[in-house]
C-alpha cells in the first residue's frame, strides 16, 4: 500500500478539498494532539521506570529528577523478581517455532484441501473456518488436560497447540490465495515430469511467499501477546514461562508494592515489539489489512 | 485434475490436522459433553443433563451481568473505535505532509498485549485519580470507562489502516461527478463515500464487535473484575468459574457453550446486517 497521496489530478485524493491554509493547520494541531495521546501512556511508563517506587504512586506525573531518580535500580529488581530475559528467550523460541510450523503446514493443508475437492476436504475447510469463531474459553478446559496427558506442557508442545489454534485463520488466508492461482502453470509443471509433491514445493510455494509473510505475521503478533494458553498449559512452577506469564505473575507476587519493578518490566515488554514494528512496518500493516480483507 | 495429487493427503493435511484435532475438534467435542456433566477432571465425568445451564444463569453466577457489561462495554467501544477510527482515515487520505507519521504512531498500540496494556493503562487512570483522591476499581463506572478507554487506543489504529485502504479505493470519478452535480462536503461523504466504503465499515465493526466481545487479557489485567466483580466481562467470569473456586467446572463449560452460542449468533447477525448495505459502484 502507498502511502503517499496519489498525485492530484483536479479533485482531491478522496472527498472534497481541504478548506484554505487555515483547516490545514487546525487539522495538524489536532493530529499533533492525537500522536501525544497514543506516544503519552508510553512516555509514562519510561519515565516513571526511572523513578522510585513511592514516587510513582505519589508523584506520577513528576519527571524522573533529583531525588526521584534511582538510576537502574528498578529494572535489576525486576529483572530479579522475574527472570525476565530466560521469559524472553522462551517467548521467541515458541513464538519463532510456532510460526514456521504454522505457515508451512497450513500452507500445505490449504493447497490440498483446494485443489482436491472431496466431501472430506470440503467438510475439514468449513471446519477450519468454524473454529475462528469459538471463543477460546469454550475448549479451554478440555484442551489443558489433553495437553496434560500427552505431555504437551513444554515449549515443544505448545508448539504443537498453536498449530492447532493457528490452522483455522491461516488455511483460510492461505486457501483464498491458492484459488487464485491459475491451474495452468501446475499443469504445465506436471507434463515436465513433476510430481505432485515436487510440483507443490518447486512451483506453488514460491508463489505463495506474500501471503506466508501475512500468516506469518499475523500469527507472530498473537503468539507473542497469548498469556491464558500458556499460563494454563506451561503453568507458573516451570522455567518456561513467556512474557505475558511472568508480567502477570509480577504484579500477582509482589508488584503490587513493587511499582517500580512493575514499570521497568512493561518497558521492556514493549521495547522488542516496537523494535519489530519499525524494522518491518511496511510488511506488518500489509499484512493485516490482507488478513483483515481476506476475513 | 492433479489425480496423483490426492494420494498424498496424509503428507499434505496430516500434520495440521493432528494439531487441530488435539488443540481444537476433540476439545470442542468434549467440551460439549462436558457442560452436561459433574465434573472435575476430564476423566470423572457423571451425566447430568441441563442442570449446569440452569445453574449458569442464577444470581450468584454473576453470568448475566457479567454478559450485560460485556454487552455495554461492547457497544460503546464498536461505536466510539469506528468513528474515530474513519475521521482519522478520512483526516490522512487528504494531502497533508506528515500521513506516514501519524499512521506508524496511530498503529503501534495494537502490537501491544494485552496483559502489558492493561497493567500500563491501570498504573496511568491510577495516576490521573489521584488527584481526586480515588483509584480504577473504587467504582464500577471508572472500571467501564477504562476499559472503553482501552479498547479505543488498541483499535482505533487498526480500524484506521483498513479505512485508509478502504477510502483510497474510492473511484476519484465518482467523487469528481458528486461535485460537478453541486454535492457538498458532507452529502458527497454521506451519499457518495460511505457508502463506497461499506465493505470496510463491515470489517471493522466485525473485528471490533468481536474482540471486545470475547476481550479477556485486558480485563483481568485492568480491573480484575473489582469492584466485587462489577467490571467482570463474559470471558473473565468463565474463567473465574472454572478456576477460581472448585466445584463449578460444569457450570463454567455451560457458560462457555452459551458464550460460543452468543459470538456466533452476533458475527451471524452482524455480517448480513451491514453485507446488505454495501453496494456497487
Amino acid at each position: 500500500m502507498s502511502t503517499a497521496a496519489p498525485t492530484r489530478t483536479t479533485a482531491q485524493v478522496s472527498g472534497p478539498s481541504t478548506g484554505g491554509a487555515g483547516a490545514k493547520i487546525l487539522l495538524h494541531v489536532v493530529l499533533v494532539a492525537l500522536t501525544l495521546v497514543f506516544l503519552g501512556p508510553l512516555m509514562f511508563i519510561l519515565m516513571n521506570s526511572f523513578k522510585g517506587r513511592f514516587f510513582i504512586s505519589d508523584q506520577p506525573f513528576a519527571l524522573p529528577l533529583g531525588d526521584y531518580f534511582v538510576g537502574a535500580d528498578n529494572y535489576l529488581n525486576g529483572l530479579q523478581a522475574t527472570g525476565f530475559f530466560t521469559a524472553m528467550g522462551w517467548s521467541f523460541l515458541i513464538t519463532i517455532l510456532s510460526v514456521v510450523v504454522i505457515v508451512f503446514f497450513c500452507a500445505m493443508t490449504a493447497y490440498y484441501i483446494t485443489r482436491v475437492k472431496s466431501r472430506w476436504t470440503s467438510a475439514l475447510y468449513l471446519l477450519f473456518v468454524f473454529s475462528m469463531v469459538v471463543p477460546f474459553q469454550m475448549v479451554m478446559f478440555p484442551t489443558v488436560k489433553i495437553a496434560d496427558i500427552l505431555n504437551l506442557d513444554n515449549p515443544l508442545g505448545m508448539v504443537v497447540l498453536y498449530l492447532g489454534f493457528g490452522s483455522g485463520l491461516s488455511v483460510f488466508v492461505f486457501s483464498g490465495f491458492v484459488k487464485s492461482i491459475p491451474l495452468e502453470i501446475e499443469e504445465a509443471s506436471m507434463i515436465d515430469g513433476c510430481g505432485p509433491v515436487q510440483n507443490y514445493f518447486r512451483v506453488v510455494m514460491p508463489m505463495l511467499k506474500p501471503v506466508m509473510i501475512t500468516v506469518a505475521i499475523l500469527n507472530a503478533m498473537w503468539v507473542w501477546n497469548d498469556y491464558l494458553l500458556p499460563y494454563l498449559v506451561i503453568g507458573l512452577s516451570t522455567p518456561y514461562k513467556t512474557i505475558p506469564v511472568v508480567v502477570q505473575q509480577l504484579v500477582g507476587s509482589y508488584g503490587s508494592n513493587d511499582m517500580g519493578a512493575l514499570m521497568a518490566m512493561l518497558v521492556l515488554a514493549i521495547v522488542p515489539i516496537i523494535v519489530f514494528y519499525l524494522a518491518s512496518q511496511k510488511y506488518i500493516i500489509e499484512g493485516v489489512v490482507a488478513g483483515a480483507v481476506k476475513g | 485434475m492433479l489425480k496423483s495429487l490426492r494420494r498424498f493427503g496424509p503428507v499434505f493435511v496430516g500434520p495440521t490436522l493432528i494439531a487441530f484435532l488435539i488443540a481444537f475438534l476433540v476439545p470442542f467435542a468434549i467440551g460439549l459433553y462436558l457442560s452436561l456433566c459433574q465434573f472435575t477432571t476430564v476423566t470423572d465425568a457423571t451425566f447430568i443433563g441441563i442442570s449446569n445451564y440452569i445453574d449458569a444463569f442464577t444470581e450468584e453466577q454473576g453470568f448475566v451481568r457479567a454478559i450485560g457489561f460485556t454487552a455495554l462495554v461492547t457497544i460503546v467501544s464498536v461505536v466510539s473505535v469506528n468513528i474515530f477510527a474513519f475521521a482519522i482515515a478520512y483526516a490522512l487520505t487528504r494531502k497533508l505532509k506528515g500521513t506516514n507519521f501519524y499512521r506508524t504512531v496511530f498503529f503501534m498500540p495494537n502490537l501491544i498485549g494485552g496483559i502489558v496494556l492493561g497493567y500500563t493503562w491501570q498504573t496511568i487512570i491510577n495516576a490521573v485519580l489521584l488527584h481526586w483522591n480515588t483509584t480504577l476499581v473504587t467504582d464500577s463506572l471508572h472500571g467501564f470507562i477504562g476499559l472503553v478507554v482501552l479498547i479505543n487506543w488498541q483499535m482505533v489504529g487498526y480500524m484506521m489502516i483498513i479505512y485508509i485502504a478502504g477510502l483510497q479505493s474510492v473511484p476519484k470519478e465518482l467523487i469528481e461527478a458528486a461535485q460537478i452535480d453541486g454535492a457538498g462536503k458532507w452529502q458527497t461523504l454521506r451519499n457518495v463515500t460511505i457508502p463506497m466504503v461499506m465493505p470496510s465499515i463491515t470489517i471493522c465493526t466485525f473485528l471490533t464487535l468481536s474482540g471486545s466481545f470475547k476481550l479477556f487479557d485486558q480485563n483481568l489485567a485492568l480491573t480484575n473484575g473489582a469492584p466485587l466483580a462489577e467490571t467482570e466481562m463474559a470471558a473473565l467470569n468463565i474463567v473465574n468459574t472454572f478456576f477460581a473456586r472448585s466445584g463449578f467446572e460444569g457450570v463454567g463449560q455451560a457458560k462457555a457453550v452459551v458464550f460460543f452460542l452468543l459470538v456466533s449468533a452476533i458475527a451471524f447477525i452482524q455480517l448480513r446486517s451491514t453485507r446488505s448495505k454495501e453496494v456497487e459502484a
